[in-house]
């Protein structure tokens, strides 16, 4: 849209930040909402309408609390393990086109901080690197409950990483692109990857769902923090804001893994129809529908995670290694074949 | 190491010396962490996640009951029997009272008996709800759908306290049992006020099981854990369902009635799983025939008085015979709560010379070392809830 990529990246990447961090916060009230209504109960209610303000002063609290550092905690990473997660997650936002318009025939993503040739890989890249700070806090934190979240978090980081490279090589192999600009400019050429490739199509998005989750650590994947065996996992030791560094990450996290689902498999900004409209209602109409498809897909990780149990962790790795690897393998596969043969 | 192995291991180990060479990690849980049902401390011997050994130290709630029942009157003890078990404090009143009764060979009115059997089976009732909560909260998560099974769960206990209230005034310790009879008469109303809550009840408790038994997570997370055998359950001495599902078909109120139970029929409900899935089948069986035993007994209480001695006036009232011993036990939610009562104390014999409370809850407990090994630490949290321990009853 800007020409200038420092100016770009100044104007978008300020207000993708300044949305997401709002967003991130009342993900936090919405969730307290929806899981009320779920047990019957009313949520917030005394701050702000509908208690919406509840979460600012919960951030107000958070600041406010009095920062506590273990003894024998190893300091140094103690301190910038919480600074990651948060920066980690926004940096996966930055290579997704929130909105996007036709020219020339040729879909354009727009409102996007950087368009990455190799966005996707800078997605799974980045969200390789979520495993560290986890294990930075939980070895640092000298809490033996700590230590073995952040052992779970690794283990299931790491193998989880596969099946989710798997399942974003499908739309990566079907589009020929990399960015992921290129593969929702494939998807507003030829239809949704979704529905682009019969049944593949979907269970790879499937996957990759169930492995954004497993990222993001949602249950029944939240192994690494839960609370009912390992107290508070990873951020036991932890208070204060740098506490709710880790508990805001994890909700930007489920966002973000829901824009980058949308963007690999739902077609992103785009919905049939926009051809012939002004750019400027193109844009309007594309970045409501991104957000649109993935609050959608955001509502119903927590749906599930206010109405699930939770994997024990051996469980967790046996699903991985037997069903998602070998499935994620055959995805790829079908995929390849179908390309090689011209069906796509 | 094989995770299903279960080897009997000798409890009398020098249990506080980790073996160095092993390297195990030994993990403190409790007694401050947010599953251990109060505070329980069970100190876990880790191979990574794998339990080597697991011993229960019990104790952080001791409040020297026992000894206070030596000087307080039999007037005196039935509130202080409430606060045992502090999740189901009914029945543990009726156990007190029952003992006292016995002892002294009074008789309680018919319609006091009915009373105490519809009693007792509302605070079973709420008893496994809180235990129904609890354990998926165990299994799912604070933050998750355990979460949402606990609240609706805790909806469903309240309408159970409130009847409670309207016949004895308060929501929790109620001190309405005494020796011969009940304290409090049925209220106008108070019959329709339970057959509400038991139909309210009855049509939920289905949605309640199909929550967890069509949960394919729940399924896995407890079936084949914590397995305890039928002879080591016999040995450790558990009771109620944890006895029962070991495929013990032993159940006091049909088989030791007390009550009004030897007039009506109780269908026990037996599994022989063994593991922490069949004691969740067993007391959701019980849970159904709980309601079925108020909803047959709420319309036939008979009439007549509710005490058979005269009102409670002083509290050295009732004075128990000077050395006679007496055993007397209730199925109480958690199994088989004993009494040994010894006569003849302080205050001219108004006061029991010794008290001993069997709790089954520290039997319970006693089944953990064996149930654990072998499994992971996120079992412990799930057998410990199958269990279903009170920690005020385990160390009184």
């Amino acid at each position: 849209m800007i020409p200038n990529p420092w100016l770009n990246g100044l104007v978008v990447g300020g207000a993708v930040l300044a949305v997401l961090m709002t967003l991130g916060a009342l993900a936090s009230w919405w969730e307290r909402k929806f899981s009320a209504r779920l047990q019957g109960r009313v949520g917030t209610t005394i701050l702000g309408p509908w208690g919406i303000l509840q979460p600012f002063a919960d951030a107000a609290k958070m600041i406010q609390k009095e920062d506590l550092i273990p003894r024998d905690a190893d300091r140094v990473l103690f301190y910038i393990a919480p600074l990651f997660p948060v920066t980690l997650v926004l940096g996966l936002a930055a290579v997704i086109p929130f909105a996007g318009y036709w020219a020339d025939g040729v879909w354009h993503g727009a409102a996007m901080v950087a368009d990455v040739d190799v966005g996707v890989l800078f997605v799974l890249a980045l969200s390789g690197l979520m495993v560290f700070p986890l294990w930075m806090a939980g070895w640092a934190s000298n809490n033996k409950y700590s230590l073995l979240a952040a052992m779970r978090a690794v283990a299931q980081g790491v193998s989880y990483e596969i099946p989710m490279v798997l399942a974003a090589l499908v739309p990566v192999i079907a589009s020929g692109k990399l960015s992921v600009t290129g593969v929702i400019a494939w998807q507003a050429e030829h239809g949704w990857i979704v529905a682009r490739l019969p049944v593949v199509g979907f269970l790879a998005f499937v996957l990759f769902y169930l492995t954004s989750l497993a990222e993001a650590n949602r249950i029944p994947f939240d192994i690494p923090e839960a609370e009912s065996e390992l107290v508070g996992g990873v951020i036991t030791e932890y208070t204060g804001i740098k506490s709710g560094l880790f508990i805001l990450s994890e909700y930007l996290h489920t966002l973000v893994a829901s824009a980058v689902a949308t963007g690999m498999f739902l077609g992103g900004g785009h919905v049939p129809g926009l051809a012939g409209l002004p750019i400027w209602a193109q844009v309007v109409i594309s970045l409501a529908a991104m957000w649109f498809k993935t609050l959608a897909l955001f509502v119903s990780i927590y749906w599930i995670r206010w109405s699930w149990y939770r994997f024990r962790s051996d469980q967790l790795m046996e699903l991985c290694w037997r069903y998602l690897v070998p499935g994620g393998l055959g995805l790829v596969a079908s995929t390849a074949v179908a390309v090689s043969l011209g069906w796509v | 190491m094989n995770l299903r192995q279960r080897d009997r291991i000798n409890p009398h180990l020098d249990l506080d010396t980790v073996d160095a060479a092993a390297d195990l990690m030994a993990l403190n849980m409790g007694p401050q962490h947010p599953s251990t049902h109060g505070v329980l401390r069970i100190k876990l011997f880790l191979d990574g996640e794998v339990i080597i050994k697991a011993v229960p130290y019990p104790g952080y709630l001791h409040r020297g009951v026992e000894k206070l029942c030596e000087r307080l009157t039999c007037v005196q003890l039935t509130p202080i029997f409430d606060k045992h078990d502090y999740v189901a404090p009914m029945t543990n009143e009726q156990a007190l009272n029952i003992a006292l009764e016995r002892m002294l060979g009074v008789e309680v009115p018919r319609r006091a008996r009915y009373m105490r059997t519809i009693l007792a089976e509302l605070q079973r009732l709420a008893s496994h709800l809180l235990w129904l909560g609890t354990f998926t909260l165990d299994i799912g998560g604070t933050i998750g759908g355990g979460a949402s099974l606990m609240m609706y769960t805790f909806r469903e206990r309240e309408p159970i306290l409130d009847v409670f209230e309207m016949l004895t005034g308060a929501r929790f310790h109620y001190n309405t049992h005494q020796v011969g009879g009940n304290r409090h008469d049925i209220p106008d109303g108070w019959a329709a006020a339970v057959k509400t809550c038991m139909d309210q009840l009855a049509a939920r408790m289905p949605e309640y099981e199909e929550q967890c038994v069509t949960n394919s997570v729940f399924l896995m997370r407890t079936k084949g854990i914590g397995v305890i055998e039928t002879p080591l359950a016999l040995e450790l001495g558990l009771t109620g369902p944890n006895l029962r599902a070991s495929g013990v078909d032993l159940d006091l109120r049909r088989d030791a009635p007390f009550h009004a139970y030897d007039e009506i029929k109780v269908n026990v409900a037996v599994s022989n799983g063994c593991d922490t899935h069949a004691r969740f089948e067993v007391r959701i069986a019980e849970m159904y025939e709980s309601i079925r035993i108020v909803r047959e007994l709420i319309d036939n209480v008979p009439e007549g008085p509710i005490c058979s001695l005269k009102p409670v006036r002083t509290v050295n009232q009732i004075k128990l015979p000077e050395g006679k011993q007496m055993y007397t036990a209730i199925e109480t939610p958690r199994g088989e709560l004993g009494t040994w009562l010894i006569g003849g104390g302080a205050e001219k014999g108004a006061c029991p010379y010794r008290l001993k409370i069997r709790p089954p809850s520290l039997h319970a407990m006693a089944a953990l070392p064996y149930a654990l090994v072998g499994h992971t630490v996120s079992d412990v949290v799930a057998v410990l809830g199958s269990l279903d321990p009170i920690m005020g009853e385990v160390d009184r």
